[in-house]
């Protein structure tokens, strides 16, 4: 894998600056490249048009380690980069878990694990329903995917023929696996593999247009546990 | 009742551009004419209640008014953790629409039935609850909730009050006389029954969420009966904090916690929960004289 995090990189000090959530800090940076990728060269979002009807949305379903999402969010703007100094604290606007009534440009409120890709279904079909063009991403857990309520919305997006995006950020986090490969669980779906931690290969799985059916970006990077 | 929210409904869908259905297959025959004519609003998503909830949720993010749809058990209890997360916790809305209640199934047993539905919901904050007691009031309701966002459950049944009460939103009085007994929904015309030469106050309402606290405070004059058709104390709470202050005993009459294990109609879990007339005299004559 190639390391894409430069000395330069605008991220890293604003990832220092949260210093409150230890616990989840490994899931939290295997999602850095990949929302960089989204907020830097795919979505149509800014922080002037985050309630814009016709905005495209991201939802971070794997609500838990939102270090990096946060990290991302204040570099482009979306609320002062001085919140990430008081990440969990009574007056802060950032939990552990994001809260979408808190926080600028957070399209849900996410921490149970299994609610954001049934939503993106919702999202996408509303946004179909009302006539507009924008696109939905979705990004979820190897291990999220634990939870049954996802399978009720990764069966229901391809017999619908959706076209959504879910991007599962694979670090075999997951305590069972998935023998046969995450993909294999997306029947119905085109899928791409990347390395997540190459941003080229990112964005050019993301932008490739999906019209007729759901997206599944299986983004690989390091285990979080080495020693298994 | 099943009926008029279908129709109703329907006619919602072609009225208002806002307006989306989404089902788990249960009721899907009847909103085909409408699925037909509004596909992109009109969705149902298979047996897969927790989606049915989340995708409503995801529906109301994106400006749309979602109904939803199914047997009470797998609206309510099945999906709790997708109606307070996915609805209360995105703050969005949404009309979820129950059909079984109590016992309507009562041949099909304990797994279609949902005597703790309005307890459940109870736990969160912002939920209107509507029991219509007939099919006449059904309309009224689903018509109101379209025209905002806010979070209501209409709970539907087969148990039916011979009248409809259109002005039932708020404690009406029905028969005037002694002590208050309160029925909500369908459990007025066994209550009239019940109590047909007692000398006491009937009053209906067909929203117990939220309770008419002030009507209490004006009608119950230190002695009160409330009958509901979930289970027994659902609206304790309610009562109590509505007259807080005012020295009161109160007997709350509802669907017992045990589970009944036997088929049979609703009639027969009616009286077997004591929520027939029968039942229901004997035990508000024992509270009252």
């Amino acid at each position: 894998m190639t390391v894409t995090a430069p000395p330069a990189d605008p991220l890293r000090p604003l990832i220092r600056r949260l210093t409150g959530d230890e616990k989840h800090d490994a899931s939290s940076h295997s999602t850095l490249d990949v929302l960089w990728v989204l907020y830097d060269r795919v979505l149509r979002i800014t922080p002037e048009t985050a309630d814009a009807p016709d905005r495209d949305r991201f939802l971070l379903s794997k609500g838990h380690g939102p270090a990096a999402y946060y990290a991302v969010l204040a570099a482009k703007g979306f609320f002062p980069a001085e919140w990430l100094d008081d990440l969990g604290g009574w007056d802060s606007p950032l939990g552990h878990h994001p809260d979408r009534v808190r926080i600028p440009g957070v399209e849900v409120g996410t921490g149970s694990l299994g609610h954001g890709l049934g939503l993106a279904v919702g999202v996408a079909l509303g946004l179909r329903a009302q006539g507009e063009q924008a696109r939905t991403f979705v990004l979820v857990g190897d291990a999220e995917l634990d939870e049954g309520s996802n399978h009720e919305a990764i069966a229901y997006a391809a017999a619908i023929r959706l076209p959504l995006t879910a991007i599962v950020i694979d670090n075999q986090s997951a305590t069972h696996g998935w023998p046969g490969g995450i993909a294999a669980r997306f029947p119905g779906w085109d899928a791409a593999l990347v390395d997540g931690r190459d941003r080229e290969q990112i964005e050019y799985a993301l932008v490739k247009p999906h019209h007729d059916r759901p997206n599944l970006v299986l983004a690989a990077v390091e285990p979080k546990w080495s020693n298994r | 009742m099943r009926q008029t929210f279908v129709d109703t409904t329907t006619e919602l869908l072609a009225a208002d551009p806002r307006t989306a259905v989404v089902l788990a297959d249960i009721s899907a025959d009847a909103f085909a004419p409408a699925m037909r004519r509004h596909p992109e609003r009109v969705l149902n998503v298979g047996i897969r209640e927790q989606l049915m909830t989340s995708v409503a949720g995801g529906l109301a993010l994106t400006g749309l008014r979602p109904f939803v749809h199914s047997y009470a058990p797998f609206l309510v209890d099945r999906a709790y953790e997708q109606i307070k997360l996915d609805l209360g916790h995105q703050d969005v809305g949404a009309v979820l629409v129950s059909i079984g209640a109590s016992y309507d199934g009562s041949a099909e047993g304990y797994t279609h039935q949902s005597p703790g539905d309005v307890e459940l919901l109870d736990t969160l904050d912002g939920w209107t609850v509507h029991v219509p007691g007939h099919a006449g009031e059904v309309a009224a309701l689903l018509r109101a909730a379209a025209g905002h966002d806010d979070r209501v459950y209409v709970r539907l049944s087969e148990q039916e009050n011979s009248q409809a009460y259109p002005d039932g939103g708020r404690l009406r009085v029905i028969r005037q006389g002694g002590p208050l007994v309160v029925a909500v929904g369908p459990m007025l015309d066994p209550v009239l029954e019940a109590t047909r030469d007692l000398d006491v106050t009937v009053a209906y309402t067909n929203t117990p969420r939220p309770l008419d606290a002030e009507g209490l405070r004006l009608m119950a004059e230190g002695e009160l009966v409330l009958v509901e058709p979930y289970l027994a104390g659902t609206s304790a709470r309610q009562v109590a904090e509505a007259l807080n202050g005012i020295p009161h005993r109160v007997l709350h009459l509802g669907v017992g916690r045990a589970e009944v294990r036997r088929y049979g109609s609703w009639q027969d879990h009616a009286r077997a929960h004591g929520l027939d007339a029968a039942g229901l005299r004997t035990r508000i004559a024992e509270f009252l004289w």
